[in-house]
């Protein structure tokens, strides 16, 4: 009841920026465009949703959407207990979407972590480096036309030298 | 504590620190580069994905039954906790409801669990402090319940109990007795730590006022589990959005007021009390039945009986475990939060409709319980680290995946 008051409230205000409200099994999506993800979550944080559950991405390339990836926002509220997820579809070419770091902390390592693995690059973000591969690692491994077994083994790991006694061991 | 203090009263010079990735009171591969003045830490950053190993690319390519195994390498203190967190979100997705029985088999499993991990992340806790005794004392009622868990499940740490539909098999026989007296042991090893911990000066000079995580930050950083409550959110899941069937059971949600370390192990302490308490009500209430759902629904594995001595037993038998055959999905996605001994534990499904699933997320408490550490970790000294790290659990398989 509430959630779908809150959806028609969203397309007043939004308008273009929401391109659907889907629902499956009880769990309503509301899919946006990545460009105004940040003064959406902001609405919503207003308006009670004010804990980020989980922050995550889909790439869509055989599964098929509005886009090639979509941010996935869960967002939780604690007073009305009530789960909500925003989906913001970034394209293929430059994937670049706001950071929302400045509404929840929560979303700084969310983000590198998705920027990581996806190659979505977050602006105004304060740190945006890989967080689980190492930096010098090519390529975002999430990613649908990543190979599983990897592309190649690393080769530049750094080769510590001692001296002993004069001697290099 | 002060630094400008000593910063004026003596030039010191900025000295920069790396503890870990393999040290001792790290339990995993966790890395932090500290940055200190004399013994007081000014600036720590965590570094991590030591042990990234692509569990969320390799559920891909997994079967939604094979991805169970996967699970259990996540949160390793608490396998089973990670088993029906994944199962219940695989079956939101497939619109399955699973019979009454192993949804109680799972809530005892769950919080004979969460005494596991409590207990353990204690002692740990304990340990690095330098109290060694309640380490101990908690890995002896440790052990008691991973004998449990290997008559029900085969294994001790990697149990991978659940299937989509139910459960592996049903709990052996005198399971009950068994956990009936592990449950007697529970409160009185609670007892003895509390005894050894609350009133000790040690203790408390080590962890008051340590690491204070306040409540606004507690949200704002998306922190969950013990950790959060001890700041003093009332916020568990399994009374605000019950999940399984934890609305038949009675318990309290413990609250702590501080969100410093002593009041996290507070937290944990009382908690396993709970735990307890709900599993006793478990037993009571332990209703018959089968534990999975019924075979003709192509979901789970027909019964071995009907295997052996029958065609289409067989066939069917066949039919699940083949390659390109088994349980297909609706196209869709689902997304369960399930309160695990550290925090939210959740699996995001997302379904395109094939026999494996487009995308398996985890959300992992253990990383966003993490990223705060920075944050409390500035103004502490070096042996705070230590203190900060035990309370916050952060168990390295699920932090990386």
């Amino acid at each position: 009841m509430a959630i779908s008051d809150l959806t028609t409230r969203l397309q007043e205000k939004f308008q273009e920026s929401i391109l659907d409200v889907s629902e499956y099994n009880g769990e309503v999506s509301i899919n946006v465009k990545g460009l105004v993800i940040l003064e959406i979550l902001s609405f919503l944080k207003s308006d009670g949703f004010n804990f980020l559950v989980d922050l995550t991405a889909v790439d869509n390339l055989t599964l098929g959407g509005y886009d090639r990836f979509a941010v996935v926002y869960h967002l939780l509220s604690h007073e009305n207990v009530e789960r909500i997820v925003v989906k913001a579809y970034v394209p293929e070419e430059k994937p670049s979407l706001p950071s929302v770091e400045s509404l929840w902390k929560s979303a700084n390592w969310q983000e590198r972590e998705v920027y990581d693995l996806y190659g979505i690059e977050f602006e105004g973000h304060p740190n945006l480096i890989r967080i689980m591969n190492p930096d010098e690692f090519e390529g975002h491994p999430l990613r649908k036309d990543f190979p599983r077994q990897g592309r190649e083994q690393r080769k530049d790991f750094p080769v510590v030298e001692r001296m002993t006694r004069g001697k290099r061991l | 504590m002060n630094p400008q203090v000593t910063a004026k009263s003596l030039e010191t010079e900025k000295m920069v620190l790396n503890f870990g990735p393999s040290h001792p009171a790290t339990h995993g591969t966790l890395r932090v580069i500290m940055e200190l003045d004399g013994e007081t830490v000014i600036k720590a950053t965590p570094e991590i994905g030591f042990l990234h190993s692509g569990f969320e690319k390799l559920g891909e390519h997994l079967d939604f039954n094979q991805y169970v195994t996967i699970t259990d390498r996540m949160n390793y203190l608490s396998p089973l906790c990670n088993n029906v967190a994944y199962a219940l979100s695989a079956e939101k997705l497939m619109n399955i409801d699973v019979p009454k029985r192993a949804r109680y088999i799972r809530i005892l499993m769950c919080e004979l669990s969460r005494i596991a991990d409590h207990l353990l992340s204690i002692g740990m806790l304990a340990v690095d402090i330098g109290a060694f005794t309640v380490f101990l004392y908690g890995f002896r009622l440790r052990e008691n319940i991973y004998d449990l868990f290997e008559a029900a499940t085969g294994t001790r740490l990697t149990t991978s109990y659940t299937r989509i539909g139910g459960l592996m098999r049903d709990i052996p026989e005198g399971f009950e007795t068994g956990v009936a007296k592990v449950l007697d042991e529970v409160g009185k090893v609670a007892d003895e730590i509390e005894t050894l911990l609350n009133r000790n000066r040690i203790w408390q000079k080590r962890t008051k006022g340590v690491g204070v995580i306040s409540k606004e930050n507690a949200n704002s950083y998306g922190i969950t589990g013990p950790a959060a409550r001890a700041t003093g959110v009332d916020w568990d899941l399994r009374i605000k959005e019950p999940y399984s069937d934890y609305d038949e059971f009675n318990f309290d949600v413990v609250i702590g007021v501080n969100g410093d370390v002593f009041d996290r192990y507070l937290v944990r302490m009382e908690e396993i009390r709970q735990s307890a308490k709900i599993c006793r009500q478990v037993l009571d209430k332990m209703p018959g039945g089968e534990v999975n759902i019924d075979s003709d629904s192509k979901f789970v594995l027909p019964p071995k009986e009907d295997v052996y001595n029958s065609i289409e037993g067989l066939i069917h038998h066949f039919e699940q475990i083949m390659p390109n055959r088994g349980m297909i999905p609706p196209k869709g996605e689902s997304y369960v939060a399930t309160e695990s001994p550290n925090g939210e534990l959740g699996y995001y499904i997302v379904s395109d409709g094939s026999r494996t699933p487009y995308r398996v997320r985890t959300r992992p408490p253990s990383l966003i319980n993490y990223s705060i550490f920075s944050k409390i970790m500035v103004g502490g000294m070096i042996s705070d680290a230590v203190a900060i790290l035990g309370s916050l659990n952060v168990i390295a398989g699920e932090l990386d995946r």
